[in-house]
């Protein structure tokens, strides 16, 4: 009985400590920014790798700001972080494993349908 | 959040605590309260939904041979008489960003106790989020309009309608049932629930704002998943 009333007070001291409100803001600014930096790829019309290298810099950067922070993972234990951060390598793998596919895909499309086959 | 303390047990930090915490016959989450933990649980699942989607329609577009319509040319919109590419969408992605940061300070408000502006960060994110629905929609009813189909449409590639309207809809579905949980949570935290202790959502046990921020959780991955569509499907 102790040890939970233990746990229970614990519990509600934690509560009461929270983050400084200029953390958010500065996240919430930083979003903005990087938002308006991946309109501006499109709107100066950046093409090939220099378009791709920039989108994807932009897009993890900002979805590493958002889980971090505003998500609170920064601050969590690492048992609950590794559970959710570890599984994204399947993710990975799915989209290595497809991307041959297509590309195997697309050669079969044109060299039957287009090209008209080996003979 | 942060430094969970538990009489008897020591929490290392690091990786070490990890595997402690994993092997310490205990609950394994140290310091998260169960409802976030099952919140975490469904957000991993529903991330590996969105990417099988957007993995199909990376299979789908990287193997027709025939052109992919051109998104800065699809989703441009008129304004004052000019077209400016992917205007509409810029709009959505700036909705959505401030509703997420509006969230984010309401669950901060909420652990303070401080009734009143947790109240109104939340009606203010519910708000933002029926904003973006409503964009959504004009989106969608400009494109059918155009002869969006999902089998066929005028811009190029006839897969693009059947990866828009899915990807996006089942997004915008997430970002509508979002809106209804923020309007109830806006009404239980005016109505002062947590304060009186009443029971929170599938349990008996009495609510507390942690709840909050579990519906922050939700409404932060929303935000999440449309950075992906954004860089993914209209940038790309």
């Amino acid at each position: 009985m102790e040890k939970t009333n233990n746990i229970e007070k614990t519990d509600k001291k934690e509560e009461a400590s929270t983050h400084k409100i200029g953390i958010y803001l500065w996240i919430w600014t930083l979003l903005f920014v990087l938002s308006f930096f991946s309109y501006m790829v499109d709107w100066y019309q950046f093409q090939g790798m220099l378009r791709w290298s920039l989108i994807l810099f932009f897009m993890f950067l900002k979805a590493g700001l958002i889980m971090a922070f505003f998500m609170h993972l920064f601050w969590e234990r690492y048992a609950l972080v590794n559970v959710l951060l570890w599984p994204m390598t399947a993710i990975a793998c799915f989209i290595f494993l497809m991307a041959a596919e297509f590309q195997y895909t697309l050669f079969s499309r044109l060299f039957y349908f287009v090209v008209g086959g080996g003979a | 959040m942060s430094e969970p303390k538990i009489d008897g047990f020591e929490l290392k930090p690091g990786f070490k605590g990890m595997a402690s915490d994993t092997a310490s016959d205990q609950t394994m989450f140290k310091g998260v309260h169960w409802g976030k933990a099952m919140m975490w649980i469904f957000l991993l699942s529903d991330t590996f939904v969105f990417s099988c989607f957007l993995i199909s329609y990376m299979k789908g577009r990287g193997s027709t041979p025939v052109e992919w319509p051109n998104p800065s040319e699809v989703f441009a919109l008129e304004a004052f008489g000019v077209p400016v590419p992917l205007l509409l969408i810029a709009l959505m992605t700036f909705v959505l960003i401030t509703s997420s940061g509006t969230m984010a300070i309401a669950v901060k408000y909420g652990y303070e106790k401080n009734r009143k502006m947790c109240g109104w960060l939340l009606l203010a994110t519910a708000l933002g989020g029926l904003t973006f629905v409503g964009m959504q929609a004009y989106e969608w009813s400009k494109l059918i309009h155009e002869g969006v189909r999902p089998w066929e449409n005028p811009f190029g590639a006839a897969q693009f309608g059947s990866f828009f309207f899915m990807i996006t809809g089942f997004h915008g579905f997430h970002v509508s049932i979002g809106v209804i949980f923020l309007f109830i949570y806006t009404y239980k935290v005016f109505a002062g629930h947590y304060e009186k202790g009443k029971k929170g959502w599938f349990t008996k046990l009495k609510g507390d704002y942690v709840e909050i921020e579990i519906l922050g959780l939700y409404w932060h991955f929303v935000d999440l998943v449309w950075v992906f569509i954004f860089a993914f499907f209209y940038l790309w």
